[in-house]
């Protein structure tokens, strides 16, 4: 065999070759991107924090136009929303999420993971929007079961009734 | 970096003398690899459109629309998916092996940063395009990949709500989703297609196709390979789980386990100090070029033979602008000049046999002119040892191939045809040397793209400016030799020397008079002056 064909021949063999490691490196090694025991809460919400409004005196309403005579006015920045989340009662995290936006006028947002052994878990979650009150806004408490591999979302809606375990 | 690059460089040639043994010269792949890119992004573009016609952009029709058709229809469909996504990872390596080897080459600094730089997107956009395509099988992988990217990208701080809040849950994934990627998996490609049409726009003649036997070639591998390996599945994405042990495609997704290691911040630091790395590197530090060729309107008649044989399309046809009978003139775009002389090879006025006043001829280079040429060639004749007929070889040789570096009876040029063939012709028949020895680069890749084909073409008396007829074809020879293979050209022009130490007596020859040797010295004394 000389000429093309021999160049047909041992460039498709060495093609072929190159083909295959291709093929291997798609799919192998296998990557352990999590232990086989571990199991994964991911929290994550978007709530805003309250506003700091006070009642317009009769005066000032008096100077504004009739349409515009709103009874309160409010800051542009928004307060940050504090959360906590207890793991088997100890404290994993407890933090300010500061608004969003250059005036701070965007809703607080949080998206956090924690990698957890399987097994059983009280969880407690406490947020609070308003860094005036006292106590939380919402409190949430659940005694669960992590399996190896599972994801628990854990999100927020203030208007369904607060923290939703998913 | 010099170091480096001679290393490299060193490296490939071997290894592409032995693909030269396997594949032939012209179908040399590690020669090929701009057009290979080209190939197999029209193979994924093909195959992406035929697998389009089959996929879902439901949340769960996607996975299941994959499966039927990798499982149910794999003869045909199946086969599409696996070349799709095989040519995709091959693309991967042979465009870091295309940038390795330009580096090796030293042909992405000067005037040939254009190339260099606008491939460095062309590399960001091959991983865009094959990421978002794996999100779209969604499965266990596109699951991974899905909410890996997610995160990362929600660390910019610049979506309104983070991104990966869309994988949090089953129910929180909406099928629009997939529409969404479905557009970026196309808009992406498109994008990159434009960015290298743009790649290629400062060279003459951008090949964008394989020849037809490495196209078959490449082919059938790829058919095999998907027919012998199938690409995989890895079960449908279930939002409930997270993935712990995947099957990565180290190709396209090995940053993957680094954005899982770090940082986010020293990854997104680490692309933009790569990027500006590699769109700096031209310049780390500047290369040294030659001047631009300079156009002497008195000795040019606007024939254009020098536009067709540039390269680097850097010179141009343009209205003639003196009182010359002639309708054109050329115009040189010093921008996209590189110096290679091919132009002056290419110039029917480049006659070393000129006795007449200076050598000037209608395209030179300013730094290595015509008469600079001619009178190296005398002093490397005068090195020759032995008398006529004793087999005396003078060569001319390529700068970037097996004969740069001096050597006694051996004139180097930025490239072989940088040569007008009328100074073979002056060698042999003002009895300079018995013979002329062409060493270009290696066949399969011209430093200059069109050197080779151009010197063969003139020799061959099928493209202008041609060999005279009364040039002894035997007296001349062409070796086309990579720079690790000193020792063959070595042995190439000893044989060549026997051979023609063997021949009769050239009869025809008209030595150099004295006074045209001085006025050869003249105008060497004069342009080292200049």
């Amino acid at each position: 065999m000389t000429g093309r064909w021999h160049h047909l021949a041992m460039g498709t063999l060495v093609s072929l070759l190159v083909v295959f490691a291709v093929a291997w490196l798609s799919e192998r090694p296998a990557w352990q991107s999590l232990p086989e025991d571990v199991a994964l809460i991911r929290l994550s919400f978007t709530q805003s924090g309250v506003r700091n409004c006070r009642a317009r005196t009769e005066e000032e309403l008096a100077a504004l136009a009739r349409n515009m005579r709103q009874k309160q006015i409010c800051d542009r920045r928004r307060a940050p929303v504090y959360v906590e989340l207890d793991l088997n009662g100890t404290t994993v995290l407890a933090r300010d999420l500061p608004p969003t936006g250059l005036s701070g006028s965007g809703p607080s947002r949080i998206y956090q993971r924690f990698e957890l052994p399987a097994g059983d878990y009280d969880i407690a979650l406490r947020l609070r929007d308003d860094p005036a009150m006292t106590g939380f806004t919402n409190t949430a408490e659940r005694q669960i079961t992590l399996e190896p591999a599972e994801n628990l979302a854990i999100d927020y809606d203030a208007e369904a009734g607060g923290f939703i375990f998913h | 970096m010099t170091g480096l690059r001679t290393a490299l460089r060193r490296g490939f040639d071997r290894a592409e003398r032995a693909l030269d043994q396997l594949f032939g010269a012209d179908w040399n792949p590690l020669a090929h690899l701009g057009t290979i890119g080209w190939f197999l992004f029209w193979t994924v573009a093909i195959t992406g459109i035929y697998l389009f016609v089959f996929f879902d952009t439901g949340v769960t029709a996607a996975y299941s629309s994959v499966e039927w058709l990798s499982q149910d229809h794999w003869w045909h469909a199946g086969v599409a998916r696996s070349v799709h996504r095989y040519a995709s990872d091959l693309m991967v390596l042979v465009m870091f092996t295309h940038l390795i080897r330009e580096f090796a080459m030293d042909r992405y600094r000067g005037t040939r940063w254009f190339s260099w730089v606008t491939g460095v997107p062309v590399i960001w956009f091959v991983y865009l395009s094959g990421i978002t395509g794996y999100w779209l099988v969604w499965d266990k992988l596109a699951q991974y990949v899905a909410v890996t990217t997610t995160e990362l990208l929600d660390t910019l701080g610049i979506f309104g709500e983070p991104i990966a809040r869309n994988f949090l849950a089953p129910d929180m994934l909406s099928g629009r989703f997939f529409t969404l990627m479905v557009f970026l998996h196309i808009a992406i490609p498109l994008l990159l297609l434009l960015l290298m049409w743009i790649h290629i726009q400062r060279i003459t003649d951008a090949r964008t196709r394989p020849p037809r036997g490495l196209a078959i070639i490449l082919l059938v591998a790829l058919v095999a390979g998907a027919l012998a390996f199938p690409a995989p599945l890895q079960g449908a994405a279930d939002l409930a789980t997270v993935p712990q042990r995947i099957g990565i495609d180290w190709l396209l997704l090995s940053l993957y386990p680094v954005i899982e290691s770090v940082p986010s911040g020293v990854i997104w630091a680490g692309v933009l100090v790569f990027t500006i790395l590699l769109v700096g590197l031209p310049w780390l530090p500047p290369k040294s070029e030659g001047g631009a060729a300079q156009v002497f309107l008195d000795f040019c008649n606007g024939c254009g033979r020098c536009v067709a044989d540039c390269p680097y399309t850097a010179i141009t046809l343009e209205p003639r602008s003196d009182d010359a009978p002639f309708q054109f003139e050329v115009a040189v775009n010093s921008a996209r000049c590189v110096a290679c002389g091919i132009c002056m090879g290419s110039c029917p006025s480049s006659s070393p046999f000129r006795r007449s006043g200076d050598l000037i001829t209608g395209i030179d280079l300013p730094d290595y002119p015509l008469a600079e040429l001619r009178a190296k060639v005398i002093d490397a004749a005068e090195a020759l040892t032995g008398g006529a007929g004793s087999g005396r070889v003078l060569t001319l040789a390529c700068g970037h191939g097996a004969g740069q570096g001096a050597a006694p009876g051996r004139v180097e040029l930025p490239c072989v045809a940088m040569a007008p063939p009328a100074i073979f012709d002056y060698i042999i028949s003002r009895g300079l040397a018995d013979g002329v020895c062409i060493a270009g680069c290696a066949e399969r890749d011209c430093q200059n793209r069109f050197g080779v084909e151009w010197t063969r073409q003139r020799i061959a008396r099928e493209r202008d400016p041609y060999l005279r007829a009364r040039v002894p074809r035997e007296r001349l020879l062409t070796v086309w030799a990579g720079v690790t293979e000193e020792k063959r050209l070595g042995r190439d022009i000893a044989a060549f020397s026997q051979r023609l130490a063997a021949l009769p007596a050239f009869e025809n020859i008209r030595p150099i008079a004295d006074e045209e040797k001085a006025a050869v010295q003249k105008t060497t004394s004069r342009s080292a002056a200049e």
